[in-house]
């Protein structure tokens, strides 16, 4: 310490110490009381509200008049709630969509950044174009997609229009008609496998697999949202030295293996934050859906945000309601969490 | 969200105002203004604020013409105009309840009747009676007594309907059923029906034009069915919870409407009604179960000469009452003028200027017949004489937590058919409506 220096005239370090020590305490106190309004409104209104909801959720408000008294056995409506068929295509749902929306997605944008990254003329203009769409609301989004992916009206012209149904007739098979967000079915069903090792699944009215339907929903998403995974890997390669590429090639890497083996791993920081950051998006997605397919048929692209709002405004089964959204809260602070404390330690 | 701020920013538009028309107050001393907040009743016409979800091209005319015919009695009132779009009140409920909960009322606000009214603003204490009016606007020698009843909760009447809408026409393309030789006379049976059906499908026109998007048809096109295969008085026992729905009647309706849904339009899931009224008028689809604001649609689409109706097959005889009212809240905030906007809305004037713009017909049955369209004046004298029954899926047969169980079961047996599983949804929602309410 400077003070105990021997090589320093203590008259001089008093004052110096004195100084800094004045002004450490002034921004110790500045700060937290600059940190206080936006604390005290998170506290409140972030925190506050999720202790409120998931107090709602426990109690017996289930019509217009709110009524907070806690409904007996506690917690009685989670069992409720997982009972309800509808819930459980829910999920199911929920896990299909993140699934193939995070694919899309990340290889979208991933491949986008590749691709830009080695300097195409004009990158600066596409890399415009492809970050676009996240600027558009889900809303906006929503209706023009449930145009294109409406078998009457949308893509299913083109089919028409490019002659492939034609071709198809020439060789003796239908046209080629998918109903897209129309389309009921449930493919790769696992009722049957699963049932020969637990029997107890053979009696669920929910169908364990693909929603159809959920195809072209995830599309869209991952249309709208591999722009900013782009941005994320542009970002990324960025920051990769030019010695690293030099050095592979001088080694004889090929560019296939230049990104396998180099660029991508060395991207996976940011490959995780991808990940994590869209998770979040597709476990909360609510006005892409309910814009582009509604809970679709069947309930085939129904999400647990369509069901919140439905319980609580429609049907005002608040409680019901409440513990569907404590339910969606929980699964996102699943993903994020051990983000964040992972985030936290490496500070 | 949009949708809460356009109220808040109205409200606080409407304090702006108040203090500007205060400050100019047209000639009006500066001293008198400051009085004119508590004495507004007696010197000054004041304010009133009108909820409602009627912003379509269709209703924000016809809403209008209640506020002229207010206007016309009370001149110099400001109204306030405080409508939240969305069909059949999607948003308009939402906002309507948060500014409810927040102590926050408007002078009046538009309700079914029915549930609605009574399970979402009566009995949780939001809405003042108003019998007295009734009583000394002899509302109740004008409008049928299965309407009044509608209303009123514990022998008091709480709002004065406005409008009333048919909920189970069947619309048809005459133009179509030409083309394929099917007669359609004044009535249809569940049999002609599908006569027709058959028809149709060979000439690979969808029979029945389904809209399933915004959920409600496919529920309303099922309660349509079970009216007619159980009549009038089990159906309303059904919705009472006095009658069960495991019963061989439901599931025989649940059948046929299982049937019916092997004729509808493959792409139903992505429509929205409209959508479905659109397929009648290109020609594309046989049949729609609709409410007669598709007669709306037609019109405003040119098409109502080739569109010719009959009721929802089986359901001759019966009325499907799909009514709009206005309510009188608790604390409101300029309670004569809301009490005065009661008044103008049930009187005949009103009524007869309203409803040819918004498509309706009056609850009051001494109106002038001859300023409403043919379907009108059919539907005035079905109203007059048939049995008049509450529609659940537009919320005035039962709680709303029934209704959604009743979405929710509808919209999955459009893609399954599957009737044990509809039957038994409908009974397990019957069994939480009961523990609800006891």
């Amino acid at each position: 310490m400077a003070v105990t220096s021997p090589s320093i005239p203590q008259e001089i370090a008093r004052p110096v110490a004195g100084l800094r020590r004045q002004r450490f305490t002034l921004e110790r106190a500045l700060s937290p009381l600059l940190l206080a309004p936006s604390a005290v409104a998170i506290f409140v209104f972030v925190y506050g509200f999720i202790v409120y909801t998931f107090y709602v959720s426990l109690s017996n408000w289930k019509s217009a008049k709110p009524d907070l008294s806690l409904r007996r056995p506690v917690g009685v409506i989670y069992a409720d709630l997982f009972s309800q068929t509808r819930f459980q295509i829910d999920l199911r749902n929920t896990v299909v969509f993140t699934i193939m929306f995070l694919i899309l997605a990340v290889l979208g944008g991933l491949a986008l950044a590749i691709l830009l990254d080695r300097h195409v003329p004009a990158s600066g203009f596409f890399r415009s174009v492809f970050l676009f769409p996240y600027a558009l609301s889900f809303i906006t989004t929503g209706v023009a997609w449930s145009w294109i992916f409406n078998p009457e009206t949308g893509i299913n012209l083109l089919f028409d229009a490019a002659g492939i149904n034609r071709l198809l007739a020439a060789f003796g098979t239908g046209p080629l008609k998918p109903g897209w967000i129309t389309d009921p079915a449930v493919i790769w069903q696992l009722n049957g496998p699963l049932a020969t090792v637990f029997p107890a699944v053979g009696d669920w009215s929910l169908k364990l697999g693909v929603p159809v339907a959920m195809i072209p929903v995830a599309m869209a998403a991952a249309w709208q949202l591999s722009g900013f995974a782009m941005a994320m890997f542009l970002a990324g390669l960025g920051t990769i030295s030019n010695e690293v590429r030099e050095a592979a090639a001088l080694d004889g890497a090929s560019d296939f293996r230049l990104y396998k083996d180099v660029i991508i791993p060395l991207l996976n920081p940011i490959t995780v934050s991808v990940l994590i950051i869209l998770t979040h998006v597709s476990l909360k997605i609510f006005d892409l859906i309910f814009a582009m397919s509604g809970k679709g048929p069947g309930f085939a692209t129904d999400v647990p945000g369509i069901f919140v709002y439905e319980m609580i405004f429609r049907a005002q089964r608040y409680n019901l309601g409440a513990a569907a959204a404590i339910v969606m809260l929980a699964s996102v602070a699943l993903v994020i969490v051990p983000y964040l404390a992972r985030q936290l330690k490496s500070l | 969200m949009q949708d809460v701020t356009k109220t808040l920013t109205t409200r606080a538009s409407r304090r702006g105002v108040l203090k500007g028309s205060a400050a100019l107050g047209l000639g009006t001393l500066a001293a008198s203004s400051l009085g004119s907040r508590f004495a507004a009743a007696q010197d000054e016409p004041g304010s009133l604020e009108v909820f409602s979800w009627w912003t379509s091209p269709g209703e924000a005319p016809a809403l209008q013409a209640l506020f002229d015919a207010y206007l016309a009695k009370y001149p110099g009132t400001e109204i306030i105009n405080a409508a939240v779009a969305g069909g059949a009140g999607v948003n308009a409920v939402a906002v309507l309840q948060t500014r409810l909960q927040g102590n926050q009322p408007p002078d009046s606000w538009q309700t079914h009747v029915g549930h609605e009214l009574v399970d979402q603003y009566v009995v949780p204490g939001y809405c003042e009676p108003i019998t007295d009016i009734y009583e000394s606007e002899k509302w109740a020698d004008v409008i049928p007594a299965g309407l009044v009843e509608q209303a009123t909760w514990e022998s008091n009447q709480y709002s004065i309907p406005v409008g009333v809408h048919r909920g189970n026409g069947f619309w048809f393309n005459k133009q179509v059923m030409k083309d394929n030789g099917i007669e359609v006379g004044d009535t249809m049976t569940v049999d002609e029906f599908f006569a027709a059906a058959d028809i149709l499908q060979k000439a690979g026109i969808p029979a029945l034009a389904l809209a399933t998007k915004d959920t409600f048809a496919a529920a309303q096109t099922f309660e349509n069915t079970l009216l007619g295969a159980v009549g009038p008085d089990t159906y309303r026992a059904l919705f009472k919870g006095e009658a069960p729905w495991d019963s061989p009647e439901v599931r025989a309706a649940a059948e046929t409407y299982a049937k019916m849904l092997d004729y509808v339009n493959p792409d139903h899931s992505a429509l929205t009604w409209d959508g479905a009224t659109a397929l009648i008028i290109e020609g594309k689809a046989g049949f729609n179960s609709m409410g007669d604001w598709a007669y709306g649609e037609f019109v405003s689409k040119n098409a109502v000469d080739n569109v010719g109706w009959v009721s929802h097959p089986g359901t001759n005889g019966s009325f499907v009452l799909v009514v709009d009212s206005f309510t009188l809240p608790k604390g409101a905030p300029n309670a004569e003028n809301a009490k005065r906007w009661l008044r103008v809305v049930g009187s005949k004037e009103a009524q007869e200027a309203f409803n040819p713009l918004k498509g309706s017909i009056p609850p009051r049955t001494d109106v002038n017949r001859e300023i409403f369209s043919p379907y009108h004046q059919w539907s005035m004298d079905s109203f007059a004489k048939d049995a008049l029954v509450p529609s659940c899926a537009h919320s005035q047969a039962s709680s709303p937590a029934f209704k959604q169980a009743f979405y929710d079961a509808s919209l999955a047996f459009v893609t399954d058919k599957d009737v044990d599983t509809y039957i038994a949804m409908l009974s397990d929602a019957q069994a939480m409506d009961a523990e609800t309410t006891s």
